[in-house]
């Protein structure tokens, strides 16, 4: 069984992504590292789906359905914000600053 | 079932609607129609001579009746709360129908004065909706059956007595004497109504009956409890009647219009005090310490007064401490136990000092119309400026002449007996207890001086020759009937007023005493004692009295004659006699050590130290800091940093999860 590899592989892969979006600064990036979470959840998903049934593999299409959906949405935000301030560095967006 | 019920005692309550109503309208008038001095005239005259008929039915039934109990009317409940069940009563008794006679009967007849007095003022209407709402108040104070209606009225004379005084408002000086006699009368009041805590708490009862009746069961006598109700009660009754210390709002109260000085401030509300005592008669009798004090405070108001009134020149200062120095006698009095005599002076006092007022205020409003007619400033209240007024102002000379010879207890004017039976109780309870023989010797020292300024007064306005001046004489003219026929009434009164109440050994002496009977016997029986002096001494007495009087005028008459030419000629008062022209400074000794202060601890410690200090810093300014610094650290967290925004975001994660698996 490759489930516990599956699953360490998932974990790595999360971690990177998390890491990826507390360090990096360019937006399109982070956008990347989330994308990278949630691939990491789906092969959680799919792994365990041997052992327990269908019900993984579904919910595996859904999240692949809402992430592109979400890729569409948060790359045209990207593409707003460059547009309007000339940069995708996070550090310089801090407009909400109290 | 009180023999009054279903007679015209029912209609008690219109005594005091009439008036009240005759307020709400001259109210209304004075915005609306101001000009309109028929109405106002008729509305208020009217509505006060309603009541005293009235009252006068109601004492005619009484008369008949015979009632050894108070009948009292029940108007509506008034505070249903827990344990007090307090309805607006009034009661009608032979002690409140006296009272209720003389509010109307006296007050009549200064509204008819009035009429004449106030006609070129603007403020007409709003005068007579004053002086109506003052009698209805006064009404109330003096019917009602349990303290606390009766503080109503109590209350409701203050706030009049304070509208009057300030009538002309615009004067910064009778403004701030209007301003004076309500703040003094708060000390009393403050008393007053912690004698009705008192009474609450230890007898569970406030109406008059009630507390007659279960004082006497409850309260021990002389003991501390009730000590301490009747001085806290007597208190109040020094505020509201001007006796030492809170006597110096009285003179001051005269900036008001002198039918006002007549009506509130000599005849009817200074005396609601005396009849305070008298209504509460038991307390103060159980208690001969509060006795004491009561008639201690008035003998030496008495003496005190009396001597600052020698020294006067404002006619109407005059007669203002001289109102101070005969309340005195009435606490003497009540006092003493002797509630008869004190209603009795009373009585005799409102006619005569309402006449004396009246008189003045004749004479005042001579002098004004000369001098506003020739466009003089000068003082037409000072007697300096008057003089030989009896040929110009006859009618005005010869009543005041009577109640003169009153006021000085002259045989057989009302003052003398009334004055008389004060100082008779007093000596004949030395017999007890050697205190009353000096509250007699005060009282009758008080009774020469007495004499000597109201001759004073006498000389330097009618006699000699006149002061006014050459260009003004011309104009000083009697004033008119409306303002006469009053001072003619209450000149009969004054004459007559004795026979309510002669001697005892006369026949058909002392009615008043007999008819008020039922009124004093439970304080009577509560003393557990009563005094009676014998006839040798009663005769010897008033004698003594009448020597002492004729010396004073014969005195005052020596000595002031000569001087009545130069009267006008400012005269440097040395020694003693300049501390007494100075009132004794007391006036200054209360603002040194009273009003300065309490403004110095206002401003520096409650405004400055407190206010701004304390509540302003910490509490206001206070609870606005702690707001900002929590929002303060509220701002930090909002970086703007998405990266922050995330870390947080990861922390609060891992810490959810954290939860969750253990």
């Amino acid at each position: 069984m490759l489930l516990s590899e599956s699953l360490g592989l998932s974990a790595l892969l999360f971690t990177l992504g998390v890491v990826g979006v507390l360090v990096r600064r360019n937006a399109i990036v982070i956008f990347m590292c989330i994308e990278l979470m949630l691939n990491a959840v789906n092969l959680t998903l799919v792994a365990l789906s041997r052992q327990l049934g269908f019900d993984g593999q579904v919910f595996v299409f859904f999240v692949m359905t809402v992430a592109a959906a979400e890729a569409a949405v948060g790359l045209a935000i990207i593409i707003a914000l460059y547009r309007h301030r000339d940069t995708v560095d996070l550090e310089h967006i801090n407009l909400l600053r109290g | 079932m009180s023999p009054l019920a279903g007679t015209l005692a029912e209609r008690v309550g219109l005594l005091i609607l009439l008036p009240f109503l005759g307020f709400l309208l001259n109210g209304a008038l004075a915005f609306l129609k101001p000009k309109a001095k028929g109405v106002v005239t008729a509305i208020g005259v009217g509505s006060v001579a309603l009541s005293f008929a009235l009252a006068a039915g109601i004492f005619g039934v009484m008369v008949g009746a015979h009632a050894e109990h108070p009948f009292v009317k029940a108007l509506w409940t008034w505070m249903p709360v827990g344990n007090l069940d307090l309805s607006f009563a009034l009661q009608v008794d032979n002690l409140s129908i006296v009272m209720a006679l003389v509010v109307t009967g006296v007050g009549s007849l200064i509204h008819i004065f009035s009429v004449g007095y106030m006609h070129e003022d603007p403020g007409y209407a709003r005068y007579f909706a004053y002086l109506n709402l003052f009698i209805a108040f006064m009404l109330t104070l003096v019917l009602g059956a349990s303290f606390p209606v009766l503080f109503i009225g109590w209350e409701g004379v203050g706030l009049c007595s304070y509208l009057l005084i300030g009538f002309w408002f615009t004067d910064q000086a009778k403004a701030e004497a209007g301003l004076k006699a309500f703040l003094v009368n708060r000390i009393g009041d403050a008393g007053f109504l912690i004698a009705m805590f008192l009474l609450w708490r230890h007898l569970g009862t406030l109406t008059f009956v009630g507390v007659n009746e279960a004082a006497p069961r409850e309260l021990a006598f002389a003991s501390g409890t009730v000590t301490a109700i009747a001085l806290l009660l007597f208190l109040g009754c020094a505020g509201k009647s001007a006796q030492i210390p809170l006597y110096t709002w009285l003179p001051d109260a005269m900036a008001g219009p002198t039918p006002v000085s007549a009506l509130i401030h000599a005849a009817t509300m200074v005396t609601a005090g005396v009849f305070l005592v008298a209504r509460a008669g038991v307390l103060f009798a159980m208690s001969p310490v509060a006795q004491m004090v009561v008639a201690g405070v008035g003998a030496l108001t008495a003496l005190f007064a009396a001597s600052i009134g020698l020294k006067q020149w404002d006619i109407k200062k005059v007669l203002a401490y001289s109102t101070v120095s005969q309340l005195g006698y009435m606490f003497v009095g009540v006092g003493t136990g002797a509630y008869a005599a004190g209603i009795f002076h009373l009585t005799t006092h409102a006619f005569f000092k309402a006449l004396l007022f009246l008189g003045s205020g004749s004479v005042i409003h001579a002098m004004h119309a000369a001098y506003h007619h020739t466009h003089n400033t000068k003082d037409a209240q000072d007697m300096r400026n008057m003089g030989g007024l009896r040929q110009l102002m006859p009618t005005t000379f010869r009543t005041m002449w009577i109640a003169w010879l009153a006021i000085a207890g002259i045989f057989p004017l009302a003052g003398f007996f009334s004055k008389d039976e004060i100082l008779l109780s007093a000596f004949a309870r030395g017999a007890h207890d050697p205190f009353w023989y000096l509250v007699w010797l005060v009282g009758v020292a008080a009774a020469l001086l007495t004499a000597y300024y109201m001759t004073r007064l006498m000389l330097y306005t009618f006699e000699g020759g006149n002061r006014t001046g050459d260009h003004e004489r011309p104009h000083l003219h009697e004033s008119p009937a409306v303002m006469t026929v009053p001072l003619i009434v209450l000149a009969v009164l004054t004459v007559a007023g004795g026979m309510i109440n002669l001697p005892g050994f006369l026949p058909g002496g002392g009615w008043l005493h007999h008819w008020l009977e039922p009124v004093t016997q439970p304080a009577v029986i509560a003393s557990g004692s009563e005094t009676h002096a014998s006839f040798g001494f009663e005769i010897g007495l008033m004698v003594l009295a009448l020597a002492i009087a004729v010396f004073g005028i014969w005195y005052a008459y020596r000595t002031l004659t000569p001087r009545l030419a130069t009267a006008a000629e400012p005269v440097e008062e040395k020694g003693f006699a300049r501390l007494v022209a100075e009132k004794y400074r007391v006036d200054e000794i209360y603002d040194t050590f009273v009003v300065r202060p309490v403004v110095w601890i206002s401003r520096n410690v409650l405004w400055k130290g407190v206010d701004v200090g304390a509540i302003d810093s910490a509490g206001v300014n206070g609870s606005a800091v702690i707001a900002r610094t929590l929002g303060w650290i509220g701002t930090r967290l909002q970086t703007g940093v998405v990266g922050t925004y995330v870390f947080l975001f990861v922390l609060g994660a891992l810490a959810v999860l954290g939860a969750l698996i253990r």
